[in-house]
Parts: C-alpha cells; structure tokens; sequence
C-alpha cells in the first residue's frame, strides 16, 4: 500500500526577510528513503525544522501525516545535526534515550516497564548495549549519534528524519551508521540530510536537491513526487535520481 | 555540632529553616545548573525586591509581597526573553534593576524607619519566627510535588529543549513553570542568605554535587545534603566568631567549591605524570 506520508506544495520560507526555501514541491511516500543534498545554507535544515513544526512557512502548504506539522509528535523520530549539551550533565545513554519516549506519555506519567525495555530494543539496534549505564558525555562522537539514533527509535516511530548524522563521526563510523540506516530503512521511511551523496546513493530511493537559487531560476515541480533537481553541486549530481534496483550502475564514490 | 545551637528557640528554628531551604535548594539548585539559568535566577532575585518595598508599603509581611512579586518577576522576564526580540541577558538586567529600583522607591514612600530591611538584602537566618517556617514548609512540599509530577519534562527541556518540543512537550509552559518554582525557591532561602547571596547557595552545593552525581535524581540529594551542610556549618562558624549567618554560609559554600575543583585539578594533574 503506498501512501503519502510528507507532502508540501509551493513551500516557501523566509527567515527575517531572507528567502530560505522558495515554491519547492514534492512528495514522500510511506517507506521512501528520501537524501536531501544540497550545498551550505540550501535550506535542508530548515526544510527539516518546517516538518517538525519548528519553523512556519511564509507561503505554501506542508501537511506529514495528512495534518499540519507539528501535531503527530508520536509518529516521528528525529535526529539532531549536533547536540550542544553539557558534557557534565548527570545523564545516563540510557536517561538519554529513553526521553525518546515522551511523545507517547501523558504530563502526569512516569516511564514504566515498557519504556525501558523499547530503550533496551533501541540501544539493540544501534549496537550500544553495553554502554547503557555510560554517562553520557562520556560517549565519543560515533557512539553519541547512535544514542541520539536510539532516542529516535525508541518512540517507534513511522518516519526517521536525521540531519547530517555523520557529520562528525570518522569514516568507519560513517558506514555503521549507513548500514543502520539502510536496515531501518526497510520498515520505516527515512528523510535524510547529508553531504555524502555518493555512498548515500547507493541504498536511497529518492535524492531531492536543495538549492534556492536554482529553485528561483526554473519552475518548480508541479508533479507531487516530482524531483528538484540541477548540477550546480559540486557532486556528481548526475547520480542523483535512481532506484536501489540500479544499484550496479550508482556506486561511484565521489 | 554543638547541643547549644539547638538549645534556644531561634537557633532551633534557624536550623530548622537551613534544613528546610536545603531541600528546595537542592531539588531546584539542580535545574538551574544544568539548565544554565543562574543569571535569570539571579534577575528574579533580585527584581523580588520590588515585593519587599511593596510589603513594606501596603503594611504587611513582606512575604506576601514577594511571593507575588517574584513569580510576576519570573513569568515576565521568562516571557520577555522567549517572545520579544530582546536579548534574553538585556531583559533579565532591565528587570534586575528596575525590580530593586521599585523597591527603594516603595520603602521610601513608606513612612518612618524600615525594620530588618538589612536582612532580606543579606539574609538573618536568627530572625526566622515559627510561623516562617510552616510558610518555608507549604512552599517546600509544592516544589517537591512539582517537581516529582513534571520530572520527566523538567529533564527534557534541561537536555535538549528543541527535542521536547518536537515531542510534543509544552516547553514555554514548563520552562515558565520552572522559573515560578525557582521564584519560590527564591522566596525561601531569602529569609536564610538574603536576596543577594540567593544565587550562590542556588549553584554552588549543586554544581558540586554535579561533579560526584550520575543522575539527577542523585544530583538534587546530594546538593540538598550538602546546602543543609554548608548552611548549619556557616550557622554555627557564625554563632562561635559572632558574624553574619547569611555572609558566612556564602563564604563556606565558596570555598568548598574552590577547594574541590583545586582538588580535582590536582588529582588529574597527579594522573597525568
């Protein structure tokens, strides 16, 4: 069954004045694993602040899960760029994940049972068992992005949005978390933000380019579904839109 | 400790308060280190002066004032820095001295001589009358029980305030809660260490306890334990060398909190060679 899952038309964002994202049109459906690529300040963060609720659009609609962003909390994962916190914090990696659970209580309970076996199930998947009593900014940067991957799994949710999860992990790291990622990505639908167009290519079905000049310059897609994209990246773009299927013919490293 | 100090009503209930500030102290203390928000506790503090005069002004126990006054404090500078596009630091030291200014003017309009002003500037923990202290209990017991009931989303908008949201968690509301109970918390240990020296017993026993605690749970004991024994220690330093209860709590916390990091940079240096 295929089923819409994000959809925005004409999407347009401007922050004080400064257009970040301009008539961007597209689609994702239930279990797409959607790349957005896209050079510094292309609006990919933005983008993904707008699915979450953090950011209202100027103009244009966006609905995720058929309603306005923002009101289905439970249904979604969401993996920070960077996490800013203090290093000091008297926080377990298991207190850490386990307030992935949140969306899903009421004000007034607290985690039960259930909660801290789905924390157990989530530090499963990401490989970081034994370090659940570690504090947490004890963690090095690989093993932090997977406990902020846990965290995000540990609401079950339906669709995973992560901003740049390996972009300060060293490149062994990088592959634990694509190949995590592309496991995942058989039972949920992923929207991913990166700069590594060339290994992400190789396992995403879909690759939607960001970049708010060319945007300006054509007409945006009127297709739902449609793809954005243009070579003024400095990747090989022409790699960008294939399916898993052509797999043979996309592993080009950049 | 002494048996003397307990000997006497007042140092009996000056201890009593001490005990009493502490686990507010602690529980409270914990949030605002983690959540780095020393300095709006600081303006709220502060801008409660405005209550006293207000106490003074109207002719009753200053208490009544500042219970209201600080939690208008706290739920306008919160407000002010999250909505307004003012810089949260202007907005908190625009109300720091504006709250102290009303409260000079107030005192001045008050005729005649103001009583124990002195003291909820710097605190007399030897002045604190048995009704205080049933008053310190029902502010104690409603920040406990509110920070029990929000537990889970107190730790989530201390961690990571944009993830909370995106949860779904009401982070304005929890974050203006926060300051509320940091305003009543206020309250209490003004009548220990006074409105000016509120702020280091709010992070000096937590940011110590920080360093020893493995989860914030831990953390609020172990600041609670130690505020209660920074405060019954500077009481009685005090009482022996006859100098001033509040003043000398803030000096013994002080140096406890210079002396474990020297401490702990010495233990690290010795490590490294």
């Amino acid at each position: 069954m295929i089923r819409e899952v994000i959809r925005c038309e004409q999407l347009t964002v401007e922050i004080e004045g400064v257009p970040i994202l301009k008539n961007l049109s597209f689609s994702v459906s239930k279990g797409d694993f959607l790349a957005i690529v896209g050079p510094n300040g292309g609006g990919k963060t933005t983008l993904l602040r707008v699915l979450l609720g953090l950011q209202k659009p100027s103009s244009g609609t966006v609905s995720v899960f058929g309603g306005d962003p923002g009101h289905t909390p439970g249904r979604i994962g969401y993996v920070p760029q960077r996490l800013f916190f203090d290093r000091d914090f008297p926080l377990s990696v298991k207190d850490v994940v386990l307030m992935g659970r949140i969306a899903l209580k009421s004000p007034f309970q607290h985690y039960s049972k259930i909660d801290r076996e789905a924390v157990g199930e989530a530090l499963k998947i990401v490989g970081l068992s034994s370090l659940g009593n570690r504090r947490i900014g004890a963690l090095s940067g690989g093993e932090l992005q997977r406990a902020l991957i846990a965290r995000a799994l540990a609401g079950k949710p339906e669709l995973l949005l992560l901003d740049e999860p390996t972009a300060s992990v060293d490149p062994e790291m990088k592959t634990t978390i694509y190949d995590l990622l592309d496991h995942l990505g058989k039972t949920m639908t992923i929207l991913l933000v990166t700069h590594d167009t060339g290994t992400v290519s190789r396992f995403v079905s879909r690759v939607l380019c960001l970049n708010c000049g060319m945007v300006q310059r054509e007409p945006p897609s009127a297709i739902p579904g449609g793809h954005v994209v243009e070579k003024v990246y400095p990747y090989p773009v022409d790699l960008l839109v294939h399916h898993p299927a052509d797999d043979a013919t996309a592993t080009k490293n950049p | 400790m002494p048996g003397e100090l307990f000997a006497f009503e007042f140092l009996r209930n000056a201890a009593l308060a001490s005990l009493l500030a502490s686990i507010a102290c602690g529980i409270i203390g914990s949030y605002v280190v983690v959540k780095k928000i020393g300095f709006i506790s600081g303006g709220i503090a502060h801008t409660a002066f405005g209550g006293i005069g207000l106490g003074y002004y109207l002719g009753v126990n200053p208490l009544f004032g500042v219970i209201p006054f600080s939690l208008g404090a706290a739920i306008a500078i919160g407000l002010l820095s999250r909505k307004a596009k003012v810089a949260e630091d202007t907005a908190i030291g625009a109300f720091w001295a504006v709250g102290m200014a009303t409260g000079v003017i107030l005192i001045g309009l008050t005729p005649g001589y103001a009583p124990n002003l002195f003291s909820y500037l710097f605190g007399n923990i030897l002045t604190v009358p048995t009704g205080d202290l049933w008053m310190i209990s029902i502010l104690d017991l409603s920040i406990a029980a509110l920070s029990w009931l929000f537990s889970k989303e107190f730790l989530a908008i201390s961690f990571d305030e944009e993830y909370a949201e995106v949860s779904g968690v009401k982070t304005t509301f929890f974050y203006l809660l926060l300051l509320c109970l940091i305003a009543l918390t206020v309250v209490i240990l003004m009548r220990v260490v006074g409105i000016v020296l509120v702020i280091a017993l709010l992070t000096i026993p937590a940011a110590i306890a920080r360093l020893f605690s493995r989860s914030i749970g831990g953390m609020m004991l172990l600041a609670s334990l130690l505020s209660a024994l920074f405060c019954l220690a500077g009481l009685w330093v005090s009482y022996i060398l006859d100098l001033a209860s509040g003043a000398t709590i803030i000096v013994l916390a002080g140096s406890a909190f210079l002396l474990v990091h020297a401490g702990r940079h010495l233990i690290s240096f010795a490590r490294g060679r």
